[in-house]
C-alpha cells in the first residue's frame, strides 16, 4: 500500500500530460506543405515504414508530424524537401513515362526508386548520379529522421498518432510499469551470491 | 520552497560564487550554505523543473533542452595537435539546473582502492602520465557514504566480492532486475563471474518527498518527472535553496574569473540571459562547470598577469582528458524482455576491475552491465543488427520483432590520463557570446583500445552463454565523443604537475577551488558521478575549514 501512496500522484500526474499531449491533435490542415507536397511526403513515408498487420507510418500521422516540423525544429529543411519532392517527381517521370509523381507510381515502381535513391546517396557517384542530382544527398536521410521520430517518438512529440508506432513495435503506452516486465524476469527468484566455490576473493 | 528564498546583487561580496550547478556543484551549494555561508550559484543553462521534462525526444535529442547545444557552442576535434581541428559535436554535458545530473543514466559505483595507487602498484605505463592520487580511498569512504545517504542510493552492499570496505550499507534496497539482468545473471554466474544488483542513484523507496522510481522507460537523457532521479536538482539543490543563503541564479555564462593585482580571485564575470556582463563578486570562487568547461574558464581568464590562463603555472589545465573507454555489444532472445520498462542497467560484474597485466595484456580494467537504454526512435536510428535493412517491410518487422527482445551489454572502462589529449581554445572558431569555442584533441592509449577489445570477446561470451537468438557489437575503434569529461584540472601535491591541491584550492590562486570531473588524477572503471560527488563532500569540509580559519579573506 505504501507504494500506491506515494505513486499515485505521480502516476496521475504522468498519465494527465500525457493524455493532454494526445488530445492536442495535429491539425487537420497542413501549415508548411501544400496538399500536394503532403501527398507525396505520405507516399515515401508510407514506403520507409509501410502498412502491414500493424500500422505504418500512414496509422501513425507521420505526415502530420513532418508538416508541423518544417516550420518548427526542422525549418532549415523545408527546401531539402522541396527540391527532394520536385526531384523525386521528376525522376519517376523519367524512369515511368506517363507517371505523373512519385505517388501515383505503383508499389513496386516506388521501391526501386527509393532503392535507388538510398544507393546513390550511399556511394558517392552511385548507379544514377542523376537521381542524386535531382535530389540533393541529405533528402532520404532526413525524410528517413523525422519519419522515424514521427513515428516512434511519444505523443507529446506531436508524432506517433494513438500510438500507432508503438502499437507496431510492441511497446506499452503506459506511463508507469512494476516488475516483472517480461518474459524472463517472471520467476525469478531473487538474488543469490555466486557460489563459495567460484569466490575468487 | 518560495520562502526564504534569497537573492543578492551582482555587488554584493557573497562568500562563495560556484560555477555550475551539476553533480559537484549542487554538493557544494548545499553543503557551504548549510555551513553558514552566503552563496550564489551561476548555471548557464535554464532552471527546469520536474513539471517541464517530459518524453519529448525532439525537445531532448534535436531541440537540446537539457544539454549544451553545438549550433550556439561550436566544438571542434582533432585526434592530435599536429591536426587542425574542425567542428564536430564530440562533447556533450548537461546544461540546466542539475547539469548532467539531470540526464545521467545514474550508475553510481564506488572507485575502488586500486583507482587511486595505481601508478606505485603498476609502475610507468608508456606513453601515458598515471599518477598515484593525494588521498586514497580510505580518505574517500566516509564521503561516499555521505552520498549514498544524502542523495539516495539503492543498492546492495557487500553483494560483489570486489567491492572496497564500506562504513554503512545503502540506505535502501536495489531496484528491481530487469529481463536484461536476469540473462546475464545467468550466463555472467554460469561462466564463473560475480553479478550483482547495479547501485544506482535512483530511489527504489519514496524517500525525503521524493517518488520512487515508476519504471516510465525513459530515462538516460530525460529529465526525470517524478523526482526518483536522485540528481543535483531532485537533492541538493532545495536544501541549498531552503538555507535562505543560496541563490541558484539561472541562464548566466560565466567567461571569465576576475583577478586583482595580488592574483587573488575577485568574483566572475558572467553573461546574463540578454548578453549583458556583469560581475559577481564573491570572498572566494569556486569552478564544478565539468572537465570541458572548467579548463575553458581557467584558459578564458588569461590575462597580462596570467598569460596561460589562471591556476596554469603547470601548463596542464585541460590536459589528461579521460572519457573512459566503452563499448556495446547487443543480444536478441527468443522471447519479449520489454527492456524498455525502467530504468537503463539491472545487473552488473566488477570481476575485471583490476586485471593482472601479465595475464591480459593490458593495464586498467572494467565493469559489465545488462541494459537497454533505447527509446523506441533511437532504438530505430542504432538498436538493429548490422545489415538490417534500414526502410521498408524488412526494417518496420526488425523492429516489430527485436524491439522487445533485445539488450545490450556495456563494457565500461578505463581511460589512460596521456598529456595530449585535451582540452583548449580553439584559435579561429567562436561560439554565441564571441567566446573562443571548445577543442577537443583525443586519441585513445592503445593499451585502452586493446582492453576494449578484450572486454568485448568476454561481452560477447556471456550473450552466447545466455543463448542469445542474434548477438553483435559495435567495433572497437578510437573515440571521437566524450561525455565523461575527466582529469583535466587533476589533484596533487606538487604544483609542477597538478592543478590543485587535496583541497580542491589551485595551486595558484588562493582563494579558487576547482572541483568537478576534472579533479580526477585517474579515469576509475568507468562511472565517475559518484566520486565526483564524494569529492565535492569532500572539498565542502576542506573549504569550510579553511574559511573559518579565516584563509579565505584577503
Amino acid at each position: 500500500m505504501a507504494w500506491i501512496s506515494a505513486q499515485w500522484p505521480a502516476v496521475v500526474a504522468a498519465a494527465q500530460h500525457a493524455h493532454e499531449a494526445a488530445n492536442a491533435k495535429t491539425p487537420p490542415a497542413f501549415e508548411t506543405l501544400t496538399p500536394e507536397q503532403a501527398r507525396q511526403v505520405e507516399a515515401i513515408t508510407s514506403r520507409i515504414i509501410p502498412t502491414d498487420d500493424l500500422p505504418g507510418a500512414r496509422e501513425a500521422g507521420v505526415v502530420y508530424f513532418i508538416d508541423r516540423a518544417l516550420k518548427t525544429f526542422a525549418k532549415d529543411s523545408l527546401v531539402t524537401y522541396e527540391k527532394g519532392l520536385a526531384g523525386l517527381n521528376q525522376a519517376t517521370s523519367s524512369a515511368y513515362p506517363g507517371v505523373k509523381s512519385f505517388a501515383d507510381a505503383a508499389a513496386e515502381q516506388q521501391e526501386k526508386l527509393l532503392t535507388e535513391l538510398n544507393e546513390a546517396q550511399k556511394t558517392e557517384a552511385g548507379p544514377s548520379p542523376g537521381l542524386t542530382q535531382l535530389v540533393s544527398p541529405d533528402f532520404f536521410p532526413t525524410i528517413w529522421q523525422h519519419t522515424v521520430f514521427g513515428f516512434l517518438a511519444d505523443p507529446e512529440a506531436g508524432g506517433n498518432r494513438d500510438y500507432a508506432g508503438w502499437k507496431a513495435i510492441g511497446r506499452d503506452p503506459a506511463h508507469s510499469f512494476s516488475p516483472p516486465f517480461g518474459f524472463y524476469d517472471k520467476d525469478y527468484p531473487g538474488w543469490q551470491a555466486s557460489s563459495p566455490e567460484t569466490e575468487k576473493k | 520552497m518560495t520562502q526564504g528564498k534569497v537573492t543578492y546583487k551582482p555587488s554584493d561580496e557573497v562568500d562563495f560564487v560556484i560555477v555550475g550547478s551539476g553533480a559537484a556543484g549542487g554538493v557544494l551549494a548545499k553543503e557551504l550554505s548549510t555551513n553558514g555561508f552566503r552563496v550564489v550559484v551561476l548555471e548557464q543553462g535554464p532552471y527546469l523543473r520536474e513539471a517541464d521534462f517530459s518524453h519529448n525526444e525532439i525537445d531532448v535529442f534535436l531541440r537540446h533542452q537539457l544539454t549544451n547545444d553545438p549550433k550556439l557552442q561550436p566544438i571542434t576535434f582533432r585526434r592530435t595537435p599536429q591536426d587542425k581541428a574542425r567542428q564536430q559535436y564530440s562533447v556533450l554535458y548537461g546544461r540546466c539546473v542539475g547539469g548532467s545530473s539531470v540526464h545521467f543514466t545514474a550508475n553510481f559505483w564506488r572507485f575502488h582502492e586500486i583507482d587511486f595507487i595505481e601508478r606505485s602498484k603498476v609502475g610507468e605505463i608508456p606513453g601515458a602520465e598515471l599518477a598515484d592520487w593525494p588521498i586514497t580511498y580510505s580518505d574517500l569512504e566516509p564521503y561516499y557514504t555521505k552520498v549514498e545517504w544524502e542523495v539516495g542510493v539503492s543498492g546492495l552492499a557487500g553483494a560483489s566480492p570486489f567491492d572496497p570496505p564500506r562504513s554503512k550499507p545503502y540506505p535502501m534496497p536495489p531496484l528491481p532486475v530487469k529481463g536484461s539482468g536476469v540473462i546475464f545473471e545467468r550466463a555472467a554466474k554460469k561462466l564463473g563471474y560475480h553479478p550483482f544488483p547495479s547501485p544506482m542513484a535512483i530511489l527504489s523507496q519514496p524517500r525525503a518527498g521524493r517518488s520512487a522510481c515508476v519504471h516510465c522507460g525513459f530515462c538516460l537523457g530525460f529529465g526525470c518527472e517524478v523526482g526518483a532521479k536522485s540528481t543535483s536538482l531532485s537533492t541538493m539543490i532545495p536544501l541549498a535553496e531552503a538555507t535562505g543563503r543560496c541563490e541558484i541564479r539561472p541562464n548566466c555564462y560565466v567567461h571569465q574569473i576576475a583577478t586583482d593585482k595580488s592574483g587573488r580571485a575577485t568574483g566572475v564575470l558572467y553573461f546574463d540571459a540578454k548578453k549583458n556582463t556583469h560581475l559577481q563578486k564573491a570572498k572566494a570562487v569556486v569552478v564544478c562547470a565539468n572537465g570541458a568547461e572548467t579548463p575553458r574558464l581557467l584558459l578564458l581568464s588569461a590575462s597580462s598577469q596570467f598569460p596561460n590562463g589562471l591556476a596554469n603555472s603547470s601548463g596542464i589545465v585541460g590536459k589528461h582528458l579521460m572519457p573512459n573507454s566503452g563499448l556495446v555489444a547487443y543480444g536478441v532472445f527468443d522471447e519479449p524482455l520489454n527492456d524498455y520498462k525502467g530504468f537503463a542497467d539491472s545487473r552488473i560484474f566488477h570481476d575485471f576491475y583490476e586485471m593482472d597485466y601479465k595475464k591480459v595484456g593490458f593495464y586498467g580494467g572494467g565493469g559489465l552491465d545488462a541494459r537497454f537504454d533505447f527509446t523506441p526512435a533511437t532504438f530505430a536510428f542504432r538498436g538493429l543488427p548490422p545489415g538490417t535493412p534500414m526502410w521498408g517491410k524488412e526494417f518496420k518487422k526488425a523492429l516489430s520483432h527485436n524491439f522487445t527482445r533485445t539488450m545490450e551489454i556495456f563494457c565500461h572502462g578505463t581511460s589512460l590520463a596521456v598529456e595530449s589529449n585535451s582540452f583548449s581554445l580553439d584559435p579561429d572558431v567562436k561560439d554565441a557570446w564571441g567566446l573562443p569555442a571548445l577543442r577537443m584533441t583525443f586519441r585513445d592509449h592503445p593499451n585502452d583500445l586493446k582492453m576494449m577489445e578484450w572486454m568485448k570477446d568476454r561481452a560477447m561470451e556471456i550473450l552466447d552463454a545466455a543463448g542469445a537468438r542474434t548477438k553483435w557489437h559495435n567495433p572497437v575503434q578510437e573515440a571521437q565523443f566524450a561525455v565523461h569529461l575527466l582529469g583535466t584540472c587533476r589533484m596533487g601535491n606538487d604544483p609542477k604537475t597538478s592543478v590543485i591541491n587535496p583541497d580542491h584550492r589551485t595551486h595558484d590562486v588562493p582563494n579558487l577551488f576547482l572541483c568537478d570531473g576534472s579533479s580526477l588524477v585517474t579515469s576509475g572503471r568507468g562511472q565517475p558521478t559518484m566520486t565526483i560527488q564524494a569529492l565535492a563532500f569532500r572539498a565542502a569540509d576542506r573549504i569550510t575549514a579553511l574559511a573559518k580559519r579565516g584563509e579565505l579573506h584577503s
